[in-house]
């Protein structure tokens, strides 16, 4: 199992992702600093959180024309794994690897908390096959700008095609913050139509401790790595 | 040479008309008359604009502290574990394993009220900057916030661009902001305060400090380039506020935390090399303090030719150049030979790097400028020779001792428990909680009130049979007690702080401090400043607790109104194995005690407490008083209890009082308790001043514990001669009983808890 988490400058959640595939792999990441665009074939290429070039001009918006991009589009070609995750999904989208936007929250704040996460109905995909339909997960977010929109065709493409894979649920009926930034379906991960991309909002890496944030991260990065490994 | 001989050369009637129109700028620069004629005097010269704007930043309230020196040198600075005290970037203590905690406290209190988004995010990246030029990664912030009144028009952007900012520069760059405290008072109206806190990690023989080593080393700048931003801000920080204010916005500095990020990443990657001798941030100041700071801890002097300095903008004077406070910017003196070693890294950063002068044996700081001597000065007066005031001063004590019996309310506990959820001092601050990245960096354990003191697990410790140690953090004053009591009140700051840490699970080991006052030219202000410090001092010297390093922000007034006064204590403590960190929340079927309280304990302490604001309308009488031995036989007993892994949660006692703490502990699983009354209660009704003073006096040294094992904690408790209470068993009813006088919904009352704050906001 080879995986590499990108670096540009204002990454900073690598460390953070680095420290969780460690401990589902038992191997260290190989880091790949942005400028970067010769490094060995992966089975999993991770775009880590961050406010990579500041979030000036748009979220990930520069990012995006860092050389390391062809780099991954040619690993997404060759069939490789990418998991973006917040600033890395923006990135994702800015690189026009994953369709949409990803907007202000809803409130124009930002937010950290916890978030229920439900798996939908979707295409086969090494991040969430092990998982059953409708199983939850509590993983945090922290964001400012992870209010995805898309227009009702895409929405309802991304819909018939199954790659809406995550949605923020309700713990209880009651519940009405659930969605922590007014994204358009309470979407909160979509998947590449080959199903080998998957772009999320919240935090994986953040729910890998019993002590803080719970462990579903854990379960579902070591998911991914399984169904990647077969 | 003669004093004055240099002055004795031009004609007497020219000196003076010098003399005299230099005075008006240094005046204007916020130095006094006497401090201007001292300055002639110790340089032997009159000095040109430059020479002027470098001293009167030095002599500024700010980067001198000459009305508080006196009085900051008696605070107990010294430990076994303290590696650096006061005098540094940031203080620096010994948390076993190799490692070090480097951390400080800053206030941008003047900045944030003139723009509150950039005043408080430079606070931030500030703070930052003070930690990591000593080596340190940065791993926890935190922060002190007081605004003025809820309904004053201007309080809810205040606090909407405050919170903002912190986010901004912290969310960005990365590290964890793990909480703080936020009040209101109608002192702050005018003039609010934005203290920020920074703790970093280092290895202990692996600190960096700012002397400058080697006549003839290179002196270098790195990071952002120097623009316009900020000018004289040091000088703005140390003076009172007026309506014209707003006019002073353009003195505010704007935070860049991407190029603060880089700066940080390049910093610690050189630092890992050898090539670093000294290095100083130029923070308040700017390249003014930095320099003469850097040559003067090393006895040396320092040349520099600013048209090397990088500038942002187009035909920057000598003085702008070395009064800007432009951000994310670093002075070091680099191992000869290693300069392209460094370069590389910050090319690789995209900063600047640029080598601007020498560093010499003369004991003068030399500025060139477009081939001209710029500035020529002793770098000994700049630095020793800043006035050291003794002003005149008087503690004002207020002895009054209230009684319950003098209170009459038709308030039940119920009604009183709802004003006190509904008081955004007490209320949940999730609201801005929220909008800080409290989780970055995966170590954060316990955050923003889950624990009475924030938990960030130090990386690397993990061990196969623990997750590692952890650092509790936490930030406390409560000015209400100061201004009735500045001496007691400077002692219950301390002591809440280290029962916070206690509460968390952590040893207390040392303190960082901001002194919020008002005008120390006022008798009752320096009073005020007297007395706190007097109480730090005594405090922390009982509870081994010392002072590491800290900052002073005086002149918070407006208009002649003095803000309440303020000395926050920031504290650190350190836990062995992070997994016996406790939470304040109890958990189903266990027992509440309270540590700290007797049997026979049936008048509360109401004197300045928030009960008798809701009663009175005001604060009034002396406040609670403290005793030293009560606060340490607590707190050593709570860690004891702990580390036999008998305890579940604990929270301590202060705002609002016992029932107040009981719901807080009650609040996050939904549960009920019935609570054991003292014998003489059990007949109250709801409206009985005893039975309410006794739930919600502020009486200190006291901390509710939660056990599951009653048994064990009471032996212990007996054998250790402990005095205790116990409360009663949680259950899973949601109801807080107190026997035939009143049923509190905790549903209810933690509804008012948290919608306090968003409906103040208008969210």
């Amino acid at each position: 199992m080879r995986s590499g988490v990108v670096i540009f400058p204002g990454s900073n959640c690598d460390r953070d992702m680095i420290v969780a595939l460690k401990q589902v792999t038992g191997k260290t990441p190989i880091k790949i600093w942005h400028k970067e665009n010769d490094f060995p074939n992966l089975d999993l290429i991770v775009v880590p959180g961050g406010f990579t070039f500041g979030d000036y001009l748009r979220c990930g918006a520069l990012a995006a024309r860092s050389p390391v991009i062809s780099s991954i589009k040619n690993h997404i070609s060759r069939g490789g794994t990418v998991l973006g995750v917040c600033n890395g999904f923006q990135i994702l989208i800015e690189a026009k690897i994953l369709p949409g936007s990803l907007i202000r929250n809803k409130k124009l704040l930002f937010t950290c908390r916890e978030t229920t996460l439900e798996v939908q109905n979707c295409m086969k995909n090494p991040f969430l096959s092990g998982f059953k339909i409708g199983e939850c997960l509590k993983i945090p977010v922290a964001h400012n700008e992870g209010n995805y929109f898309a227009p009702k065709e895409l929405l309802k493409q991304l819909k018939e095609e199954g790659r809406i894979a995550l949605k923020y649920s309700k713990q209880k009926n009651s519940e009405k913050n659930y969605n922590p930034n007014g994204s358009s379906d309470d979407i909160a991960g979509i998947l590449s139509n080959n199903g080998k991309v998957l772009g999320m909002m919240p935090h994986p890496e953040r729910a890998i401790n019993y002590l803080h944030g719970g462990t579903d991260g854990l379960k579902l990065l070591t998911n991914c790595i399984q169904q990647i490994i077969g | 040479m003669e004093p004055q001989s240099q002055l004795l050369k031009i004609n007497k009637n020219e000196y003076l008309a010098q003399q005299k129109s230099k005075l008006e700028d240094a005046l204007e620069m916020g130095l006094t008359k006497d401090e201007y004629n001292l300055i002639c005097k110790k340089i032997d010269k009159i000095p040109n604009m430059t020479e002027l704007g470098i001293f009167s930043a030095m002599f500024s309230e700010h980067c001198s502290y000459k009305s508080s020196k006196k009085w900051l040198k008696t605070l107990p600075t010294k430990a076994a574990h303290v590696i650096q005290g006061p005098g540094e970037n940031a203080g620096v203590i010994d948390i076993g394993e190799n490692l070090a905690a480097v951390f400080k406290i800053e206030s941008h209190n003047h900045p944030s009220f003139i723009e509150p988004y950039q005043g408080s995010a430079t606070g931030v990246g500030g703070i930052l900057r003070d930690v990591f030029t000593m080596g340190a990664r940065p791993i926890a912030l935190m922060n002190a916030l007081r605004f003025g009144a809820p309904n004053q028009p201007l309080t809810k952007h205040l606090v909407s661009g405050v919170v903002k900012g912190i986010g901004g520069y912290g969310n960005c760059i990365g590290i964890p902001t793990v909480g703080g405290e936020t009040n209101f008072d109608k002192s702050y109206d005018g003039n609010i305060l934005v203290n920020a806190m920074a703790v970093g990690l280092a290895k202990k023989d692996k600190i960096f400090y700012s002397a400058a080593t080697g006549a003839g080393n290179s002196v270098i700048y790195v990071g952002a380039k120097t623009g316009r931003d900020g000018i004289h801000g040091a000088t703005m920080a140390s003076a009172e506020f007026t309506e014209n204010s707003a006019e002073k916005r353009p003195t505010v500095q704007v935070g860049d935390p991407f190029t603060g990020k880089l700066l940080l990443e390049a910093c610690l990657e050189l630092m890992n090399t050898d090539a670093v001798l000294s290095i100083q941030d130029m923070g308040a100041a700017g390249l003014t303090s930095s320099s003469v700071e850097m040559a003067s801890k090393g006895s040396l002097g320092m040349n520099l030719n600013l048209d090397l300095v990088p500038i942002r903008e187009d035909k920057m004077s000598s003085y702008e150049i070395m009064l800007s406070e432009s951000q994310e910017r670093m002075l070091m003196i680099l191992k000869p030979g290693s300069e392209e070693k460094a370069k590389l890294i910050f090319d690789k950063w995209d900063l600047d790097f640029a080598i601007i002068g020498k560093v010499t044996n003369t004991g003068r700081l030399i500025l060139t400028k477009d081939g001209f001597e710029a500035c020529n000065l002793p770098l000994k007066p700049l630095v020793e020779d800043a006035p050291e005031y003794n002003k005149p001063y008087e503690i004002k004590t207020n002895t009054k001792v209230l009684k319950p019996s003098e209170f009459k309310t038709n308030l039940t506990i119920m009604d009183i428990l709802i004003k006190i959820f509904k008081n955004p001092n007490i209320a949940s601050k999730k609201w801005i909680w929220e909008q800080y990245d409290s989780s970055v960096m995966g170590d954060t354990i316990f955050a923003n009130g889950d624990s009475d003191a924030s938990i960030v697990k130090i990386h690397g410790t993990e061990k196969k049979e623990s997750y590692g140690k952890g650092l509790a953090i936490t930030t406390d004053c409560t000015p209400r007690y100061v201004k009735s009591n500045p001496i007691i009140g400077g002692m219950q700051a301390v002591c809440e702080a280290a029962r916070n840490i206690a509460s968390s699970g952590a040893k207390p080991l040392a303190i960082t401090n901001n002194l919020n006052f008002g005008n120390p030219d006022k008798k009752n202000v320096m009073g005020e400043i007297v007395g706190s410090l007097k109480g730090i001092s005594e405090a922390a010297s009982f509870l081994s607790t010392p002072i590491v390093s800290g900052n002073v922000s005086l002149y918070n007034e407006t208009n002649g109104k003095s803000i309440l006064p303020t000395p926050v204590i920031g504290m650190v403590g350190a836990i062995d194995e992070v997994e016996n960190s406790l939470e304040i929340s109890a958990k189903l079927d266990n027992v509440l005690i309270v540590l700290g309280q007797s049997h026979n304990f049936e008048t509360g302490w109401i004197g300045c407490s928030i009960y008798q604001e809701i009663i009175n309308k005001k604060y009034d009488g002396a406040p609670p008083p403290i005793n030293l031995e009560d606060e340490k036989k607590v707190i050593e007993i709570l860690l004891k209890l702990n580390e036999q892994k008998l305890l579940t949660a604990a929270h301590d006692i202060s705002d609002g009082g016992l029932l107040t703490a009981v719901c807080e502990m009650l609040f996050k699983y939904s549960l009920g308790l019935d609570i054991n009354l003292p014998s003489t209660l059990i007949n109250c009704d709801s409206y009985a001043p005893l039975l309410q003073s006794w739930c919600f006096g502020e009486d200190q040294a006291r901390i509710i514990i939660a056990t599951k094992d009653i048994n064990k904690v009471q032996l212990i408790l007996k054998e250790n001669d402990v005095d205790f209470f116990v409360l009663g068993q949680t259950n899973s009813s949601n109801n807080l009983i107190l026997k035939d006088i009143a049923t509190i919904s905790i549903n209810e009352i933690r509804d008012i808890n948290e919608k306090t704050i968003p409906s103040m906001m208008g969210d």
